[in-house]
């Protein structure tokens, strides 16, 4: 009891601080949103959650949430499932793991999913699936380009077979939008693994990543017992893919913004509209 | 038999491996090779034989029949290049209008450090996007062990089979006890919990159907199996191909529990 009203008092007195997961600096909450989550002291790229994500890169006002009443559910009653929902969706405020809609980017119109990890590490169950499975169908019919998030633990276990069924279905769906020609951009961020790097983290037809991001297939200390030797401190990094020659590029997250657009621009299929979007971003910043 | 007798069976070393069924079920095969990139993983085997009269492309994840094999072919982990050589086969099948008819029996992808490093995830990836856009008859029978997304890379079907004691699951009953319980021994309720029998994959769709075994009588269990895909490839070669592409992304666009508020 008494220790939880000093805790109290703690945070009430001292500003709240954020540790750096690489240099352990302590670094004030508001002064690390201010720097996009970036450590000031060591560069390092600290998850964000995924609003914060879209109003890093998002036209002012121009994101429409998409889908966002779908809700999960435990239907194999799955051992702790359903306190795990709840339990995600009073600390995140959010419904699920990914949130869907349209927004613009320097004036120029995409389709974006964006996975938080702090909801059941954003693993991909029904919904997760569905929404963005949803999002590239949207995307095609409306001739749009998507930019996808990923962050994920995985496919969502309690969820069985039907979270692996997933990952067909997703990539269904992008098959379909990329045979019609479209734009699909990835970026990976911190951390990327299992059935989602094994689906749609990689199947765009340009794939970034955020410094130092995780970026696998199988887990670390799984491949380490399989492997029995000790990893290279880089392994499964996003400096370690693109070596590989698995990603296209690693961006800084002050950049994306800028590198997103350019993107956009360049696949734009008429040079009026890719010249006007410029002039509409040179008119902003000037 | 509980999930876990079903789990074990699934993996005894004693059952047919995907060669076998091959062999059983189609004649003047010619095997093909590699990825034409890296390697060829002895894990995925391949090539083009006759269904009855059809020619057809066939993919096998093989665990291999003894121990000697079973190194040689990793215990039936695919390695990228594996995953790669079978998605060279299905293209190559598209191109000459061959159906295409994979056995899957695997815990799952090889979790090495080779493996991440010649991007496991995105082999995985590439097959299973590419297998959602292939426009002839695709049909996937697990036979043994369907583990994961190694597994998965092989049966983006427009059906699938599960041989009566095979399981199909999205994580190892062992992975998901150590992580739901910290204790991998717990794996009997694992089993149970993950869903994972052929009976719970045709109650959730995600097969057509159940095969019987018999492996005491393996050539006329092969030939109920040859019919059964020549009954099929017959029915889906009756679409056009993006009738079949369309039929298969009917087929896994289905999947998914939810509830919607509009």
């Amino acid at each position: 009891m008494l220790d939880a009203i000093r805790g109290r008092l703690r945070n009430v007195l001292t500003p709240e601080t954020i540790q750096c997961k690489s240099c352990k600096a302590e670094i004030p909450k508001s002064k690390l949103k201010k720097n996009l989550m970036v450590c000031p002291e060591c560069g390092t790229h600290l998850r964000m959650d995924a609003r914060s994500r879209i109003a890093l890169i998002a036209d002012k006002n121009s994101f429409k949430e998409m889908f966002s009443t779908l809700q999960s559910s435990d239907f194999f009653n799955f051992p702790g499932y359903q306190d795990k929902l709840e339990k995600a969706q009073e600390t995140t405020g959010e419904n699920e793991a990914v949130i869907c809609g349209t927004l613009k980017i320097n004036g120029q119109e995409a389709a974006v999913f964006v996975m938080d990890s702090r909801f059941i590490m954003a693993s991909m169950g029904s919904v997760v699936g569905e929404k963005i499975t949803r999002i590239f169908e949207y995307a095609e019919k409306n001739s749009l380009p998507v930019i996808g998030f990923t962050a994920s633990g995985g496919a969502r276990m309690q969820e069985g077979v039907v979270s692996l069924m997933q990952m067909a279905k997703v990539s269904g769906a992008v098959k379909k939008h990329s045979d019609a020609g479209h734009l699909y951009i990835t970026v990976l961020t911190d951390p990327t693994t299992g059935g989602v790097t094994a689906s749609f983290a990689m199947q765009g037809d340009i794939i970034l990543a955020e410094p130092k991001a995780l970026v696998g297939f199988a887990g670390r200390r799984v491949v380490e017992q399989t492997t029995k030797s000790k990893l290279p401190d880089n392994f499964q990094t996003a400096e370690f893919l693109l070596e590989h020659g698995f990603i296209d590029n690693i961006v800084p997250r002050a950049e994306l913004t800028k590198t997103l657009s350019s993107l956009l621009c360049l696949h734009k299929k008429k040079e009026a509209e890719c010249n006007d979007s410029i002039r509409k971003a040179q008119s902003r910043t000037a | 038999m509980t999930a876990y007798e079903k789990l074990k069976a699934a993996r005894h070393s004693h059952r047919p491996t995907g060669a076998e069924y091959i062999k059983n079920i189609f004649k003047d095969r010619i095997e093909l090779h590699g990825d034409r990139r890296f390697g060829d993983d002895a894990a995925i085997i391949g090539g083009i034989g006759f269904l009855n009269d059809i020619p057809v492309t066939y993919i096998a994840i093989d665990k291999g029949a003894d121990i000697e094999s079973r190194i040689k072919k990793n215990f039936g982990c695919p390695k990228p290049e594996g995953y790669r050589k079978a998605l060279r086969l299905m293209k190559q099948a598209e191109k000459f209008s061959r159906p295409v008819i994979c056995f899957v029996d695997t815990q799952g992808a090889f979790c090495g450090a080779d493996a991440e490093e010649r991007g496991q995830g995105e082999a995985i990836a590439e097959n299973i996007l590419e297998m959602m856009g292939l426009k002839v008859p695709v049909i996937s029978i697990v036979i043994g062990e369907g583990g994961s997304g190694g597994a998965l890379a092989l049966a983006c079907a427009n059906k699938v089979y599960m041989l009566e004691h095979s399981v199909y699951s999205v994580i190892s009953p062992e992975g998901c006890a150590s992580i739901l319980w910290k204790d991998a021994s717990k794996v009997e309720q694992a089993a149970e919990v993950l869903k994972i029998t052929a009976e719970d994959m045709k109650r959730l769709n995600v097969a057509e159907d159940i095969i019987p075994e018999n492996f005491d009588s393996f050539g006329e269990m092969c030939g109920n199996i040859a019919n059964l895909l020549y009954r099929d490839v017959k029915e889906l070669s009756a679409l056009t191909p993006d009738e079949i592409r369309e039929e298969r992304y009917e087929r896994f666009r289905c999947f998914g529990v939810y509830s919607e508020n509009k």
